[in-house]
């Protein structure tokens, strides 16, 4: 899994999760976010899942530990662009009652 | 085959007649005049004939498991040590036999108690240490469940090993557990629990050869096998799934609760004296709010997105009236430095931008002093500002995590295994402090279960799985029959009341059968293992199971403290311990004096021979049962050299 990070605007970051959001790549997501918002002070986050091709349990557990770092500095984190498996997992797990999936990265942003 | 059933049948016999014993106690025998003893005891009664159904039940489908095969291929493995505040020694014993596993794996030492020394001697050994993240600061620990959940969150590995300090494992306990995994769908692997310190005649009732052995094979059968705590391998990916879920509903559940309640906060808020223009703003806004996050609700909105809007509403807000307050603020001081002729001496007061972006933030708004609505505020939001972490893979609901993680795992459609072998050696407490301590945990922990996440009452259990786990919680209710069974045969002998009509013929010839059966059952299940001590200990610890009803249900209920304590591991200072089980010496005195008064009774002419002595025999059995505490509070421990150590290898 390889990770990228964008700064588009003020206050705000892009993550590209590039390949399997797993429990070995889960922690360093977590960690990743957690710089983001709190040493870098971007609150508002992106995880863009366009090349993510998989998700597993622990990969949604670092997406909704990233809502709660980005939630409690007061911004906000979102998804964008997810995979067909990934859109099953969010159902399976009911994390799509939770969070929307963003059809692209800018109307996440908006 | 057979073996199964020859059980199945005398299955069927014990509960026809028992069924037959207890319809007939209920319909001809009950003794009305005496309703207030008769009705309990016949209660009690039905209460014992249905744990001997669920009983009956359980063994059904006992299961005996062939060997399984070779492990899986090249998994990754956390094998995780459980503590607190054992011994160093202790703990490193079993984490040095935990890195000489055969398989593959990584050790870890999950010190809850944060302690310098152990993270020098784990790491001296090349042993990973994991303590708490600086997340937990200030937030609810959740005792063993929060330092696994923590750990989870810590680590990589797709499958668990648990241990808690002070079971040593044997090299072979992955190779023995990984084939089990083969099957994605089995989240849980549970092994036997087997102690070392504990001599043939088991004093403080340790073993539990009767649970860890025929009930959790009986149990695997319906694939309701118990996770517990222990000696277990749990799948990663099941484990993070229920956290996930968990997490949804949690959110759910309470940003629902906040907004229905939200009207009733607020209007109180408001009714508050002393409320500044700015408070009673900020109060109108976020009701604003709470109107517009309702609507989005009704309408199906998502959560993040209700929530997000109703935060950025309530930040702004908060913004313009901090704002406001200033610049009311700024111009007073300004009168003031008009009137007193000098000149920005109060300047440093003033406050620019980011500085009221600060002041607004939510702990310094106008609803920093109002408590009630800046709760209602975060609570209306998806970051479980009240827990450490969001995703609670461990289930918190009770002190014993172990329960109602395996439930919430089996209502999901996650099957559990239990493996009927012992791949570690245990320690178990020595004296009967700790053993009190443990079991009223145990006990607490399995009614906190029952009344927070009711097993009959869970979607997505099978009937047979809820019942294995009311079953459980079922027998932990043998406190209030215990006082029933102790005063019965008291209020006879040294009053005359009798709670039947008669101890006639009828009524053994339909009792008797009974209990033989239900003796019967017992050996051929037991099959040589020793069961009578606890048989005596459901009965002895009467007090402790009691305490534990009383004290969970105000835990539940009414938020009250367990006054939970951790198990001391180490070894107390030794004495007598009669003070421990003083309600179990007043009921043997009194028990002791109802026969002597009885017989007194019976030989001047008070009372009927038969009765007397059938209510004597039944002391006799009472005093046997309770016995068990006087030999486990006059315990000095174990003793190495005793001959007892043949008991070591199963």
């Amino acid at each position: 899994m390889i990770f990228d990070v964008e700064y588009p605007q003020e206050g705000a970051a892009v993550i590209t999760a590039n390949g399997r959001l797993n429990m070995v790549a889960a922690p360093r997501l977590r960690e990743l976010i957690s710089t983001t918002v709190k040493d870098k002070g971007c609150t508002r986050v992106v995880v863009d899942l366009a090349d993510t091709e998989f998700i597993d349990s622990s990969g949604l557990g670092a997406l909704i530990a990233g809502l709660k770092t980005a939630r409690t500095a007061g911004g906000d984190l979102r998804i964008a662009r997810p995979q067909e498996q990934i859109t099953t997992v969010l159902e399976l797990t009911n994390m799509h009652r939770v969070l929307r999936s963003y059809p692209s990265v800018a109307e996440s942003l908006g | 085959m057979t073996r199964l059933f020859g059980i199945r049948v005398l299955i069927v016999v014990t509960v026809a007649l028992g069924i037959d014993y207890v319809v007939w106690r209920w319909l001809f025998s009950v003794n009305w005049s005496a309703w207030w003893i008769a009705v309990p005891l016949v209660v009690v009664e039905t209460y014992s004939l249905i744990d001997c159904m669920l009983f009956g039940l359980t063994m059904w489908k006992f299961k005996e498991r062939p060997e399984p095969g070779p492990p899986l291929p090249d998994v990754t493995v956390d094998v995780f040590i459980t503590t607190y505040n054992e011994p160093i020694d202790l703990v490193m014993g079993t984490a040095l036999a935990a890195k000489a596993i055969h398989y593959p794996h990584r050790t870890w030492v999950l010190d809850d108690g944060a302690r310098p020394e152990m993270r020098t001697a784990a790491e001296a050994d090349g042993i990973g240490y994991i303590t708490r993240s600086d997340e937990w600061v200030g937030h609810s620990r959740h005792a063993k469940a929060g330092n696994l959940n923590n750990a989870l969150g810590a680590t990589d590995g797709e499958f668990i090993l648990i241990l808690d300090a002070d079971q040593v494992p044997k090299p072979t306990i992955l190779d023995r557990t990984l084939a089990y995994f083969a099957d994605p769908t089995v989240a849980l692997v549970q092994t036997q629990q087997f102690f070392i310190n504990v001599p043939e005649q088991d004093p403080l009732g340790s073993q539990a050869p009767l649970f860890y052995g025929p009930i959790q094979q009986g149990k695997d059968g319906w694939n309701a096998a118990f996770f517990c705590g222990s000696n277990a391998v749990l799948r990663r990916e099941a484990m993070m799934q229920m956290g996930v879920r968990g997490y949804v509903k949690e959110v759910e559940g309470s940003i629902r609760k906040a907004l229905r309640a939200a009207d009733q906060v607020l209007t109180k808020a408001r009714k508050r004296r002393g409320l500044t223009p700015g408070e009673a703003t900020a109060i109108d806004r976020v009701s604003y709010a709470v109107v517009f996050a309702n609507g989005q609700l009704s309408r199906g909105e998502l959560l993040a997105e209700i929530t997000f809007d109703f935060q950025v509403a309530v930040d702004d807000a908060t913004r313009e009236v901090v704002s406001a307050d200033l610049a009311e603020l700024e111009a007073d001081l300004a009168e003031i430095d008009r009137l007193s002729g000098s000149s920005g001496r109060h300047r440093a007061l003033l406050v620019d931008d980011a500085e009221v972006e600060a002041l607004a933030r939510r702990d310094w708004s106008p609803l920093g002093a109002l408590e009630s609505v800046r709760a209602l505020v975060k609570t209306i939001d998806v970051d479980r500002f009240d827990e450490a972490q969001p995703v609670m893979p461990m289930a918190t609901i009770s002190v014993t995590e172990d329960m109602a993680t395996a439930m919430r795992l089996h209502s999901h459609g996650w099957k559990t295994v239990y493996h009927h072998e012992s791949l570690a050696d245990g320690l178990a407490p020595e004296d009967l402090s700790t053993m009190l301590t443990q079991r009223l945990r145990w006990a607490q922990g399995t009614m906190q279960v029952m009344m927070r996440e009711n097993p009959l009452v869970q979607k997505g259990l099978s009937i047979p799985q809820k019942l294995m786990y009311f079953a459980t919680m079922w027998s932990y209710l043998s406190g209030f029959a215990a006082l029933v069974y102790i005063a019965a045969p008291i209020l006879y002998l040294c009053f005359g009341v009798l709670p039947v009509h008669a101890f006639s013929i009828d009524f053994f010839i339909r009792l008797i059968p009974f209990l033989v059966c239900n003796q019967l059952l017992f050996v051929v299940i037991a099959r040589g293992i020793r069961t009578w001590r606890g048989m005596q200990y459901s009965l002895a610890l009467f007090p402790v199971w009691i305490k534990a009803f009383t004290t969970a249900f105000g835990n539940v209920f009414f938020g009250k403290s367990l006054g939970f304590a951790v198990t001391p591991k180490t070894k107390q200072e030794w004495s007598p311990q009669w003070a421990l089980i003083r309600p179990q010496l007043i009921a043997m005195v009194l028990l002791f004096i109802s026969c002597i008064v009885g017989a007194v009774r019976m030989f001047t002419g008070h009372a009927a021979v038969s009765s007397t002595l059938i209510n004597i025999a039944w002391v006799g059995f009472d005093l046997l049962l309770l016995g068990a505490v006087i030999t486990a509070a006059r315990y000095r421990g174990f003793v190495a050299h005793e001959p007892s150590e043949k008991g070591v290898s199963v």
